[in-house]
């Protein structure tokens, strides 16, 4: 799933301009597994899957497996909707300089939704 | 064809009410519309009497309900008073909260009226059914909890070098459930890009700190002010278990969790939203004809 975040991405050109001034890399844990994600005026230069021995990141949001399955299901559920969802059950974590993720909400928002299944409706929680 | 044909006004007036509110002069933005029983309508956190817009222009509403919405101080067209250059910063209290609406619904001289508000506003008529009980005919809190614990750091929300409407709209849009249709889901966003800086901020401090009401809501009595408390099942901020967990706590409080909706109902899903109001409202009306 996480592999697709750079096409995914990348082919939304709205999304993409949306995030034009975002040059970053943040670090997305699934469980125990590591992501590090870079970032280049709105483009997703690189998704490398850690272990990592000595990962340069901005920030990071770390969840379980659980909660992440449950914030990129088609239709998330109640307390699954958002990252904010998340964070609010205390599940998600989000770490280190939070600046570019607060600045560019709408942009991150729908960067990491967009991992979810496409559907043949508008998404039904545009993230 | 001209434009002319596809033109129309809403039945809704909106008028500016000067008064005085907190000491100071104040010139309120105030919309109504219909006749009858008062709903005054009080809008959420950081944003204004927009969200209303399908109640007062729905006309099985306003054929015996007069009503009516306003934008708090600092929201929407109620600029902040003279002199909010000075202040450190806005907050939201308690006191300021009851003092302005007990203001507004004293100068409209409104009898009975009912209060319905959403979020700070579903919180604060909780506070007004306990300190004002005679004052409402009833009160209708959407998305109202006793209190809701911090969960983000709202510095976020009001400094130079994030843009608050982008991080305040940022902030809520995963509060809104996957009922509401991408037309309203994005007015009702737009209503948070444009708060003015540092508004929403100063509202939640109400909302997360000074409106606590958790140690008094018992003392609530609904056989003077009847409470009707209605949620949306995605709401994260106020969770359906926190109205519920507020609900068990006022004796003869009546609750609907609303299926598919967030925390904006009357914005984000009006039509889904007024099929759980209307009931309430024929239940108050049953109620003030027997009076």
């Amino acid at each position: 799933m996480i592999e697709n975040l750079q096409e995914r991405v990348n082919a939304d050109a709205r999304l993409v301009r949306r995030g034009r001034f975002v040059t970053t890399s943040f670090l997305l844990e699934v469980g125990d597994t590591p992501w590090l994600i870079n970032v280049s005026e709105g483009r997703i230069s690189s998704v490398t899957k850690g272990p990592f021995v000595m990962a340069r990141w901005t920030f990071a949001l770390r969840a379980p497996q659980d909660a992440w399955d449950g914030f990129w299901a088609q239709q998330p559920q109640p307390g699954f909707n958002d990252i904010f969802a998340l964070i609010r059950r205390r599940v998600l974590r989000l770490e280190g300089d939070m600046h570019p993720f607060m600045a560019n909400l709408f942009y991150f928002k729908d960067v990491l939704a967009s991992i979810r299944p496409a559907s043949n409706n508008s998404p039904a929680v545009h993230a | 064809m001209s434009s002319a044909v596809n033109a129309s006004f809403e039945p809704v007036i909106g008028r500016y009410l000067n008064l005085d509110l907190l000491g100071k002069r104040h010139r309120v933005y105030v919309e109504e519309a219909g006749q009858g029983i008062p709903l005054l309508c009080l809008h959420t956190a950081g944003s204004d009497t927009r969200q209303f817009r399908a109640i007062l222009n729905n006309a099985d509403i306003t054929k015996n309900y007069r009503v009516i919405a306003f934008d708090l101080p600092w929201h929407g067209k109620s600029s902040p008073p003279a002199g909010w250059r000075d202040l450190e910063e806005y907050r939201l209290t308690s006191r300021d909260y009851v003092d302005i609406i007990m203001g507004v619904s004293e100068a409209l001289q409104l009898d009975k009226p009912v209060a319905m508000g959403c979020s700070i506003g579903g919180r604060i008529v909780l506070h007004l059914a306990l300190e004002h009980p005679d004052h409402f005919g009833a009160v209708i809190g959407l998305q109202a909890g006793a209190h809701v614990d911090p969960y983000y750091d709202t510095q976020w929300l009001h400094r130079p070098d994030v843009h608050g409407g982008e991080v305040c709209a940022g902030v809520v849009s995963g509060l809104i459930g996957p009922s509401a249709t991408e037309e309203n889901r994005w007015e009702t966003l737009w209503h948070y890009m444009q708060g003015g800086p540092g508004v929403f901020k100063g509202d939640l401090y109400f909302y997360k700190i000074d409106g606590d009401i958790r140690e008094r809501i018992a003392a609530i009595d609904t056989t003077r002010c009847p409470v009707y408390l209605l949620s949306g099942e995605y709401d994260y901020s106020c969770s359906p278990q926190d109205t519920l967990d507020a609900a068990s706590r006022i004796k003869g409080a009546q609750v609907t969790i609303m299926q598919g909706m967030g925390h904006f109902p009357m914005s984000e899903d009006p039509t889904g939203f007024i099929d759980h109001l209307a009931p309430v409202l024929e239940e108050i009306l049953k109620m003030r004809k027997g009076r």
